[in-house]
């Protein structure tokens, strides 16, 4: 079972999040109200997408002081965390993209279906991209067709048509690139990957326990932040890392653990 | 020059090429989602425009509404996706007075100041008869009550009974001798609610909400009711340099009109 400690946890936060916005709408609960775009908490504390509320914000429009909040909020709470907690730990869609690696790791799928390399900066464009397109179209543009939206929603308050986005999700990660939206695709992702770079919660890698047994990289869903394994002892420094912990879960030689990114002990020797 | 530059180089403008190619892609489906006009959204929602930019799809008014009116749009629906709305002949607006969908808008897409009186100390104090969802507009040639059938549901149904909708008396010239009870519709107090088409008796609605965009039009600047003080307060901010001019006085009125006849 310790295999699969931080996998469990954040199974039971994702499920967690997305139930307690279905039971807001459905029971009137008033724990969580709304949704991952912008949400409220005991009718009291505002939550919002600092990246939604950024292409609102391009797209000409007046921002209330809620909205601006809550948004403020949760970019410092994951600005300090670091890395990409709210993909590791929060977005649904990591269920989805989860579902597709596992299945081609399952069927040893990788030879025969070799994934596109369209690389890991796609995402960084995307995310340029949805600001452009917002200040030229005046609407929020990745909200405005995100697989991330439809599936919250849809949970929430019924799919519609989304359902249809959310298999895009899958069907492209499963046959064209492994990891493919949540790894390089996705802008959402690309804008946390900006602001958690610099937090203190980070991924640190010990190479004198470290028996090259590479099951850590194999694991990980954004392979190149793990570049020192072998190399050298370091943190992660990358915020393209969601620190999701798997790869301290597969480790059997206790090399891989969460640490602080002011601890001494990961960091860099040179 | 250098191959790394070169390199460098070719990279940046296939990035730059493929960003355009997948930009110009989802502006069209942006494009495509956003030409639905006759969305009826809840009540305090800004101009559609400043709507569309402002809202962050978070649901809390649909979450607000105690009759379950508002949906929030789902792709397939032909409208743009996540906002707010409402059908009126499935489900209208109730217009509550403490108007729950408005103050939990995070965005301020639902304005209070624009369903909110002010009182002496400057407080808002909400009120849904400023709301203005849509226009409740008539098809005479279904009304039953035009034909002179006697009905007066949508008169009955309406919030602002014979404020927005009264009734006109009228001899039914058919028969010689009954009365035509017309209802109209006046565009000053109408809301946009909705109770009048959810009422209406006929198969499709013969009353039914349409955003004021769409069912109004706008008087032009050339013409004056000079009987009307309050359509003359509307020529106040008027400047002296409205001409004429049209396309047409290019030419003389000799000439155009005898254009094309030989």
């Amino acid at each position: 079972m310790r295999k699969y400690k931080y996998l469990t946890f954040r199974r039971i936060t994702q499920a967690a999040v997305l139930f307690l916005f279905f039971a807001g709408n459905f029971f009137g609960w008033t724990v969580l109200r709304g949704n991952l775009s912008s949400a409220r908490v005991l009718d009291a504390l505002p939550l919002s997408d600092p990246f939604a509320l950024l292409q609102s914000y391009s797209a000409g429009a007046l921002i209330a002081k809620d909205a601006l909040t809550g948004a403020l909020i949760i970019f410092l709470f994951y600005a300090l965390l670091g890395g990409r907690i709210f993909c590791g730990w929060v977005c649904p869609v990591n269920m989805i993209t989860d579902a597709a690696c596992k299945l081609r790791k399952y069927f040893h799928l990788d030879a025969a279906w070799k994934s596109w390399d369209i690389g890991r900066s796609v995402r960084y464009w995307a995310a340029g991209l949805s600001i452009v397109l917002s200040i030229i179209l005046g609407v929020a543009a990745f909200e405005w067709i995100s697989p991330i939206g439809m599936l919250h929603r849809g949970i929430i308050y019924g799919f519609g048509f989304g359902w249809a986005f959310v298999l895009v999700v899958f069907l492209f990660d499963l046959f064209a690139v492994k990891n493919g939206f949540c790894g390089h695709v996705c802008p959402l992702g690309g804008f946390y990957s900006l602001i958690g770079r610099y937090g203190f919660l980070r991924i640190g890698y010990d190479r004198d326990r470290c028996t090259l047994c590479m099951k850590c990289v194999d694991i990980c869903p954004e392979k190149q932040v793990l570049h020192m394994v072998g190399k050298q002892s370091g943190a992660v420094l990358s915020g393209e890392c969601i620190n999701c912990g798997r790869c301290i879960e597969v480790c059997d030689d206790n090399a891989v653990n969460f640490s602080s990114i002011y601890s001494n002990k990961y960091s860099h020797k040179k | 020059m250098m191959p790394e530059r070169r390199d460098f180089l070719l990279k940046t403008i296939k990035s730059l090429g493929l960003a355009t190619a997948g930009g110009l892609a989802w502006s069209g489906f942006i494009e495509e989602g956003r030409s639905a006009p006759l969305m009826l959204r809840p009540p305090g929602a800004v101009q559609e425009k400043q709507f569309l930019a402002s809202c962050v799809k978070c649901g809390m008014c649909v979450e607000a509404c105690p009759y379950d009116a508002l949906n929030l749009a789902q792709p397939g629906d032909g409208s743009p996706v996540g906002t707010p709305y409402f059908i009126p002949r499935t489900n209208p607006c109730r217009m509550c007075n403490d108007i729950p969908c408005v103050p939990v808008c995070p965005t301020g897409s639902l304005d209070k100041a624009l369903v909110s009186d002010k009182d002496k100390g400057g407080e808002l104090i909400l009120n849904i008869n400023l709301a203005r969802m849509g226009l409740a507009v008539i098809d005479r040639e279904t009304c039953i009550a035009y034909s002179g059938i006697q009905c007066d549901a949508c008169y009955r149904a309406c919030p602002l009974i014979d404020k927005a909708v009264t009734v006109e008396y009228t001899r039914n010239v058919r028969t010689g001798k009954h009365a035509i009870m017309a209802p109209i519709v006046h565009s000053n107090a109408c809301t946009g609610c909705g109770l009048c088409e959810n009422a209406c008796v006929t198969k499709k609605a013969a009353i039914f909400v349409l955003p004021r965009e769409i069912a109004m039009g706008e008087s032009s600047e050339r013409y004056m009711k000079g009987w009307d003080e309050r359509d003359q307060e509307r020529m106040r901010d008027v400047t002296d340099k409205v001409t004429t001019e049209t396309p047409r006085s290019e030419k003389k009125a000799v000439d155009y009109l005898n254009e094309d006849v030989f």
